[in-house]
């Protein structure tokens, strides 16, 4: 019963933590500035709510720019890849570097050179998706079966062609699976900017509520973010569901 | 369009291991010739060699056209697999190549195409809403669609159940009629059925035997059909 209603499941295991959380609140005898209890979070989040949606808005605003730029450049660098070796050569020893930089490290730096508005979290954002995207779609544009491809050299198709004709449709369930995990992975490019240097967002409202011994506030916002990645999570999915019966 | 001779002459090696040693071969011009022989003996390289696709293998020597002419431009290709893209509906997969080049496919010779291969009912199906049989006929419309005086056929009805492919063969003698046919078939039987040349490819090169009497596609019960099968089976089997 439960396996064939996934969503009736998600809502038992959230209902479940949920009351393992109360338990936990209760039992322990914890203190509302070290765990608040859901209740409490609730209630803070209703007294809040103008605040908390306020600052939502500013950092879904930021999520969204940084998940559209980053799928858009990160598909149009495997595009790149795919269609050049040169440029594979020179460009991926480049990607897995900057892999191996960690990103968080290069908050502070994007804040004093974009400043605390807007774009250093959009471009947090990108710089955390952009590779996912980038090796997914990579990957998929590299394994078109060798049939297909044989058979438009023949019919003379140029390498262009076979690009945006074959191989791009070929490689659009893995496209989905960066874009899938892209969905999940902005929001904490977006919260890192906005820990390090903001004056709205969520992840500002965060620190300010922390600082403020405000847990309840903290954990509202906290809440309302989960929230946010969730239901981007499953739009994202929704559209990739949608893009890859398209092409199967 | 007229179908040129096709000639192979050289030899080829794989990592310095030897393939298939010096051998001349000539495709029948306007007709059918068929290349038998045991597995990992070279014939898909030699299809391969002659369509300019990668094989994995060095060949020294020479392809060209009797008529002296290029032969890249002038060449259809159809597998083992169907190759259809499961994102194009079937007139799309019919057209492919026109798109491919950059150029619109005739609409009305691709519909034309497709109820001559008896898949009107389907035009608007993607691939994956058909039978293996009937996905086989779609890739032979594309291949007919690309309108190329040389056509190469890498096993392209092994796949099929035994009726389904005696039928495609009937389907493919007829609406191949006039070109330079290349087929690479590891089937005795099919061989016998459609060879207007029959040459058989062992590690020790390439010999011909001569195909029995009788128009292509010759019927699938003639004795003397029956009987050159047989005898090429068991060449096969030496081999």
């Amino acid at each position: 019963m439960m396996g064939r209603r996934p969503e009736l499941t998600g809502l038992f295991v959230g209902l479940g933590l949920l009351a393992a959380w109360q338990a936990l609140v209760v039992l322990a005898e914890l203190p509302p500035f070290i765990l608040p209890g859901p209740g409490r979070v609730a209630q803070a989040l209703w007294d809040n709510a103008g605040l908390i949606f306020g600052h939502g808005l500013i950092t879904l605003a930021e999520v969204l720019a940084g998940l559209a730029l980053g799928a858009v450049f990160g598909a149009l660098t495997a595009l790149g890849l795919a269609l050049s070796p040169p440029a594979r050569r020179v460009i991926r020893p480049v990607l897995v570097i900057t892999q191996a930089l960690p990103v968080f490290a290069l908050a502070p730096i994007l804040t004093l050179w974009l400043g605390y508005g807007l774009w250093s979290k959009v471009l947090m954002a990108v710089l955390i998706i952009y590779f996912p995207v980038a090796s997914a779609f990579f990957d998929g544009l590299m394994q078109t079966p060798k049939g297909w491809l044989d058979q438009a050299k023949v019919m003379g198709a140029p390498p262009w062609r076979m690009l945006l004709q074959i191989r791009l449709p070929a490689a659009l369930p893995a496209l989905a699976s960066g874009l899938r995990l892209a969905a999940v992975y902005a929001p904490i490019g977006a919260i890192i900017g906005e820990w390090v240097g903001a004056s709205q967002g969520l992840g500002y409202l965060m620190l300010l509520a922390n600082g403020r011994a405000k847990i309840d506030l903290m954990f509202a916002a906290l809440a309302v973010l989960v929230v946010m990645t969730l239901a981007l999570h499953r739009l994202v999915g929704w559209g990739c569901d949608a893009l890859v019966r398209r092409v199967s | 369009m007229s179908a040129p001779e096709i000639l192979l002459e050289g030899r080829a090696s794989i990592n310095g291991a030897p393939l298939f040693p010096d051998l001349r071969l000539s495709l029948v011009p306007g007709g059918w010739t068929c290349l038998l022989g045991p597995s990992g003996v070279g014939k898909s390289t030699i299809l391969r060699l002659i369509a300019g696709l990668e094989t994995g293998a060095e060949f020294t020597g020479q392809i060209r056209a009797g008529d002296g002419a290029p032969v890249a431009d002038r060449i259809a290709y159809m597998a083992q697999e169907d190759l259809l893209l499961p994102w194009l509906d079937l007139a799309g997969n019919v057209g492919l190549g026109a798109r491919l080049r950059g150029s619109q496919p005739d609409p009305a010779r691709a519909k034309a195409l497709i109820t001559r291969l008896g898949l009107s009912d389907h035009i608007a199906k993607r691939p994956g809403a058909l039978s293996g049989g009937q996905r086989q006929r779609v890739a032979l419309a594309r291949t007919l669609m690309e309108d190329r005086p040389i056509v190469l056929l890498d096993e392209p009805f092994s796949a099929l159940d035994a009726r389904t492919r005696s039928q495609m063969q009937d389907l493919a003698a007829e609406a191949l009629r006039g070109r330079t046919v290349l087929l690479v078939t590891h089937d005795p039987a099919e061989a016998a059925r459609l060879g207007a040349r029959i040459l058989l490819l062992s590690p020790n090169g390439l010999s011909e035997i001569p195909p029995p009497p009788g128009a292509v596609p010759r019927a699938v019960d003639d004795p003397e059909t029956l009987r050159a099968q047989g005898q090429l089976l068991s060449l096969l089997r030496a081999a």
